[in-house]
């Protein structure tokens, strides 16, 4: 028997399923095929595989936050009594946040999750250390450390080098970390307010405002301060560049903590701070559009005066299954996705740079030794977890955008007007226009209510 | 008598046989044609109405099925006049006294055209299509030079065209460069017509990755050459114009080699008595290719410009891979825009964007073969 599981041309992901098959193989008897497409396809390959019924995957990893688009049309196997019954799975273990969001579409499990996604900030550590700067607590922060180091040389080479580097090119990855940015502006009363829509209407927050254009005006700011080609550059390649030792900042999930302890690729080994994103001390109130001072009131969750609003980009690759495939593939599906997510194997992965997962389970926080064999001295494991562990128990985490068609939202909407708008093409009120907009092209297009009820349903998440 | 009785069915016979024949005589070139035509309408008509049928509904998935909402031509309006206008077509700068100029000029030399054909005494169809061509003719004009001028920004339409028409021109001129010089008697010219031909072998995925890595100033394998002219810190891929100019010597690389080779083949069997007889009444080298040479490859020139520009119109790869279409929009042709829009699942604006692509392509491929069918019958 083979299953056949499609996720995204990694190597980041598709590697461990890759590499782990054989070993399902030999104890199962059960083949698995990987296949895999560019990131910007896998989307629309899934919906268009499974609504034409050509059903050539079995079981996908993927993006949970398509399962606004997925669940609803029938495509995924229910997955909760399965999940019930497998005491090997230790589904306790897996954080909350991953199991009631990355996992569960109104109250039914449908994915296995497989990876812990949180956007953080990196630093050069001895870098900043040795200067004695101290790490961004605000993008304002972030900025002045980033021009104080944009054009030295950080790693000794004789080249000038990078204050910042983030991955900001279209038709990839790009707009979470836009979100990133905007989070801190957007949302300030914890996670049910919701960082993209109003609740009461769904109207954009994303849109003529000040906090809007606080985010963009400094989201233009960190594309100056970094490689001139940083527009064309993915997330791939920043993460090359600052393990490379050229870069003084970044912006990115939990890759490069584990990528930075590779001796074979890291310049930078035991020299990377990371950090909850920066925030803001001033946010929107969604009555005037205008930026207020954080208060008590305001910005309850806040720390030192300063609003962070963590986010869960993506929400991390998960497993699921098409319920169109014959049932005993389905339990091999199952099985390999099981078998991927058990401590045993993930508590190994989730410390490797190159499979692309990140920690999700209590075991990979509480179990420093994992981190330790892998080649993370004590402190910098803790600093590392950490970081993690702030954003995933922050009340103002940001959780994202998961209802019907988000993709066209974040991936066409969004991630166009920036590009856009970085590249000089549209202004910064125009872009906020467009966005708004567009958003609300879409959302009109789709039904205002039942989008409205869809966004609320989500936020109705507990961590 | 019974003779002639016996032979009245024979007569008969003859004559109803006579008429099948004639009849599958009438009839065969039909059933000869049939098999092709059942081809074509499965593999190409049926699906150019199906995606017309797609331009006008909105799509969603539902549990079950595929539910298509009819919707008119919104798909249509959003990229003429709605929310998408400024992605298809541009925005438009504020006139200025040149492209105002500009502009006259273009009306008053079309208009003398139109007016010169018109008093030919054309038909009736001839007369309204060259109307409607001049107008059209007009309107793209006025649509490039607005988006184009500072302080306007060209859409994908533009974009285009830019990649069609520049692109096309810089590929002739440099293919017959190239041909001209590889019939000449020049040592390892049998060498170099290989090496030629060898980027129209590579994929265009291929030709995307590899300029993608020439042209990354930073990291690059030219970097060296990049740092020495002080050119490290600076992008091609981050300039609109410079991101486009890097698609278009993609582009150029790749499909130069097409019209060389075919030039090549062209040069190479023109007679050469003319030429002698050129070369003993003491023409130069230039008044050999202008009255000579040249008017020779009218014929071959219009087919491969044509069929160049129709493929040309399709550019994807290079946009794609390059560059993302970006930045912003600035590299996004008409094709990727239309994948763009695909790939969120918008299949009927995708479907919109790729008719109104066919209603370009056909126009300026009828146009241009109604503007130089005439001067190269003369020509020749």
């Amino acid at each position: 028997m083979t299953v056949r599981v499609v996720t995204f041309t990694g190597p980041q992901i598709a590697e461990p399923l890759q590499r782990r098959a054989p070993d399902f193989a030999k104890a199962t008897g059960a083949n698995v095929q990987v296949v895999t497409v560019p990131f910007a396809d896998l989307y629309q390959k899934i919906l268009t595989d499974f609504s034409t019924k050509t059903n050539s995957y079995d079981a996908i990893v993927f993006a949970p936050q398509w399962m606004g688009d997925y669940v609803p049309a029938g495509y995924l196997e229910d997955l909760s009594a399965r999940v019930q019954a497998d005491t090997a799975l230790q589904w306790n273990d897996i954080a909350p946040y991953f199991r009631d969001f990355s996992a569960t579409y109104q109250g039914k499990v449908y994915t296995i999750p497989l990876d812990g996604d949180f956007q953080m900030v990196y630093y050069r550590s001895d870098i900043l250390q040795k200067d004695g700067v101290k790490p961004p607590e605000t993008w304002d922060d972030y900025i002045a450390i980033a021009q104080k180091y944009q054009g030295k040389d950080l790693n000794g080479d004789g080249k000038a080098d990078y204050g910042s580097c983030v991955a900001m090119k279209r038709s990839a990855q790009s707009y979470w970390m836009f979100v990133s940015v905007a989070g801190a502006y957007l949302q300030s009363q914890g996670t049910g307010q919701g960082a993209f829509f109003n609740t009461d209407n769904m109207q954009p927050l994303v849109a003529p405002n000040e906090a809007t254009t606080a985010a963009l005006d400094t989201y233009k700011s960190i594309s100056k301060l970094g490689p001139p080609d940083q527009l064309n550059l993915d997330v791939g390649d920043t993460r090359g560049l600052f393990t490379s030792g050229r870069c003084a900042l970044s912006i990115d999930w939990g890759d490069i903590g584990t990528l930075a302890i590779d001796p074979a690729t890291s310049k930078v080994q035991d020299k990377v701070g990371s950090l909850i994103l920066p925030g803001s001390k001033r946010v929107l109130d969604r009555k005037t559009g205008k930026l207020v001072n954080c208060d008590a009131t305001i910005c309850p969750s806040a720390t030192n005066g300063v609003n962070h609003a963590p986010f869960s980009a993506f929400g991390g690759w998960s497993g699921a299954i098409n319920k169109a495939a014959p049932d005993n593939v389905k339990n091999a599906a199952y099985a390999f996705l099981s078998y991927m997510s058990q401590p045993a194997q993930s508590g190994t992965d989730v410390t490797l740079g190159k499979t692309g997962f990140n920690p999700y389970r209590t075991s990979h926080f509480t179990n420093l030794d994992l981190w330790v064999k892998a080649g993370m001295s004590q402190a910098a494991a803790k600093d590392y977890l950490g970081a993690i562990q702030a954003s995933l128990q922050s009340p103002n985490m940001i959780l994202d955008l998961r209802i019907p068609q988000n993709a066209t939202y974040e991936g066409t909407v969004l991630d166009t007007a920036l590009a856009q708008f970085l590249a000089g093409e549209i202004t910064r009120d125009g872009a906020a226009k467009q966005i708004q907009d567009q958003w609300n092209s879409k959302t009109d297009e789709l039904g205002r209510d039942k989008q409205l009820a869809a966004y609320k349903a989500t936020l109705g998440v507990t961590r | 008598m019974s003779g002639t009785i016996a032979a009245r069915p024979q007569a008969q016979a003859a004559r109803r046989l006579d008429a099948v024949t004639t009849g599958f005589d009438r009839h065969s070139g039909a059933a000869f044609i049939l098999p092709a035509v059942l081809v074509i309408l499965a593999f190409s008509i049926f699906p150019l109405l199906a995606s017309l049928y797609l331009s006008l509904v909105r799509i969603q998935f539902l549990e079950g099925g595929v539910d298509f909402t009819f919707v008119g031509l919104n798909n249509y309006a959003k990229l003429l006049v709605g929310i998408d206008h400024e992605h298809f077509l541009g925005v438009f700068a504020d006139p200025s006294p040149l492209t105002v100029f500009i502009e006259i000029v273009l009306a008053v030399i079309l208009g003398l055209r139109l007016r010169d054909y018109l008093r030919g005494r054309p038909s009736v169809a001839g007369a309204v299509g060259r109307s409607i061509v001049s107008i059209a003719l007009l309107l793209a004009f006025w649509l490039v030079v607005e988006t184009l001028a500072p302080g306007g920004r060209p859409g994908t339409l533009v974009v285009t065209l830019v990649y069609v028409f520049v692109g096309v021109a810089l590929q002739y001129l440099l293919g017959l460069t190239l041909a001209i010089l590889a019939v000449q008697q020049l040592p390892g010219r049998r060498f170099f017509r290989v090496v030629f031909l060898l980027p129209m072998m590579i994929t265009p995925v291929g030709v995307a990755y590899l300029f993608r890595m020439l042209t990354d100033t930073t990291k690059g394998p030219l970097y060296p050459i990049w740092s020495a002219v002080g050119l490290a810190d600076t992008s091609w891929v981050t300039n609109p114009w410079g991101a486009r100019i890097a698609v278009m010597i993609g582009d150029l690389w790749q499909w130069t080699p097409f019209l060389f080779i075919v030039l090549l083949a062209a040069l190479e069997s023109q007679p050469i008595e003319p030429i002698e007889a050129a070369v003993v009444d003491g023409a130069s080298r230039w008044q050999i290719f202008r009255q000579i040479t040249f008017p020779a490859l009218l014929p071959v020139t219009t087919t491969i410009v044509l069929i160049r520009m129709i493929e040309a119109f399709k550019i994807v790869d290079l946009p794609n891979i390059l560059t993302n279409g970006g930045p912003g929009t600035a590299t996004e042709s008409l094709t990727l825009h239309a994948y763009t829009i695909w790939r969120a699942l918008d299949f009927g604006g995708s479907a919109a964007v790729a008719y109104l692509l066919l209603f370009v392509v056909t126009f300026v491929g009828v146009s241009y073969v109604n503007l130089v069918r005439n001067r190269v019958a003369a020509a020749a």
